[in-house]
């Protein structure tokens, strides 16, 4: 059973890195989640993002946020993604597995994953 | 939506959208039937507003002119002979203002349709709204009783960690999954 107890041994071990974290964040992910997003399935999609982010050692430099309705429903799950000083890039008809694929390729790999984006469907 | 836990997440994204600070969302299952509640302390709505909340074609957005998170809450309620009650005092009127939203489910009809996974649908909204006090309450007459509080959670980790660090939203979906599986 976990307490909250541990939430305090998480708290001494965070303490350094978060002051790192709130520091950059020049690459914003969005997800849509509102009606339209949630019915699409933009929860899995959302997870996804905040697990790889994790998983690929990005959390400082990545920031995985959520917004309401983009205004294309027929697209979602929509996910768009803005960095200083490129053109914000928009994918759609996401899913948790595409959701991996840009994280690695795009987020770390700096390639945008061409075939997911909203020109390409 | 395939199943409750997404209609109780995009019912309570209007709570968070309403501005508030204060949600809880609580079910209570009793002799099959499920109470769902979701009650916060956001902007309210006015009776017209209220009254027009069931109406596909009401949406206080500008981006599309359909709103369909309440009729959807509706129709699914009454296809299991349940209901949807929604009572608001708006800021404009009210000093203490928020919104109660009620949906009953039989959970033994036909048409209802599976719990989903309601652990995801907590993360989801800490992870949007860290910032929030989200209380969670889930008891049934079948012996699950699983509660979390995140003010708690901040008073542990103090102003500098924010509740949607992965590693924090890791705990507290093992700390929701371990409650689950006491049952």
């Amino acid at each position: 059973m976990k307490t909250l107890a541990e939430l305090a041994a998480i708290r001494e071990q965070m303490k350094d890195k978060v002051a790192i974290r709130t520091g950059s964040g020049e690459v914003r992910v969005v997800v849509g989640m509102a009606t339209c997003g949630i019915t699409a399935g933009a929860r899995p999609v959302l997870n996804a993002f905040v697990e790889e982010v994790a998983a690929q050692g990005l959390a400082d430099s990545v920031k995985v946020t959520q917004t309401g309705c983009i205004g294309i429903c027929q697209y979602e799950p929509v996910v768009e993604i803005y960095e200083d000083g490129k053109d914000k890039v928009t994918y759609v008809k996401m899913t948790a597995d595409k959701a991996k694929e840009v994280v690695e390729k795009h987020l770390k790999g700096g390639a945008p994953v061409a075939e997911y984006l909203i020109g390409n469907i | 939506m395939t199943d409750l836990s997404l209609y109780i997440l995009d019912i309570t994204m209007n709570s968070v959208r309403a501005g508030a600070t204060n949600i809880s969302v609580l079910l209570e299952e009793e002799n099959s039937v499920l109470t769902f509640t979701v009650k916060d302390n956001g902007c309210g709505m006015t009776r017209e507003q209220v009254e027009k909340l069931s109406n596909p074609f009401f949406t206080t957005r500008t981006t599309r002119k359909v709103g369909l998170g309440v009729p959807f809450l509706r129709m699914l309620a009454e296809q299991t002979d349940g209901g949807v009650t929604i009572e608001s005092r708006s800021e404009k009127e009210f000093e203490d203002h928020g919104t109660v939203v009620t949906a009953t489910f039989h959970t033994d009809h036909i048409d209802f349709i599976p719990l989903g996974d309601l652990t995801e649908t907590m993360i989801t909204l800490i992870q949007g709204s860290p910032d929030v006090d989200f209380i969670y309450r889930h008891t049934t007459d079948k012996g699950i009783d699983v509660a979390m509080d995140t003010a708690e959670m901040r008073a542990v980790l103090g102003d500098s960690i924010p509740l949607n660090s992965f590693e924090v939203l890791a705990f507290i979906r093992g700390f929701l999954e371990d409650q689950y599986a006491q049952k």
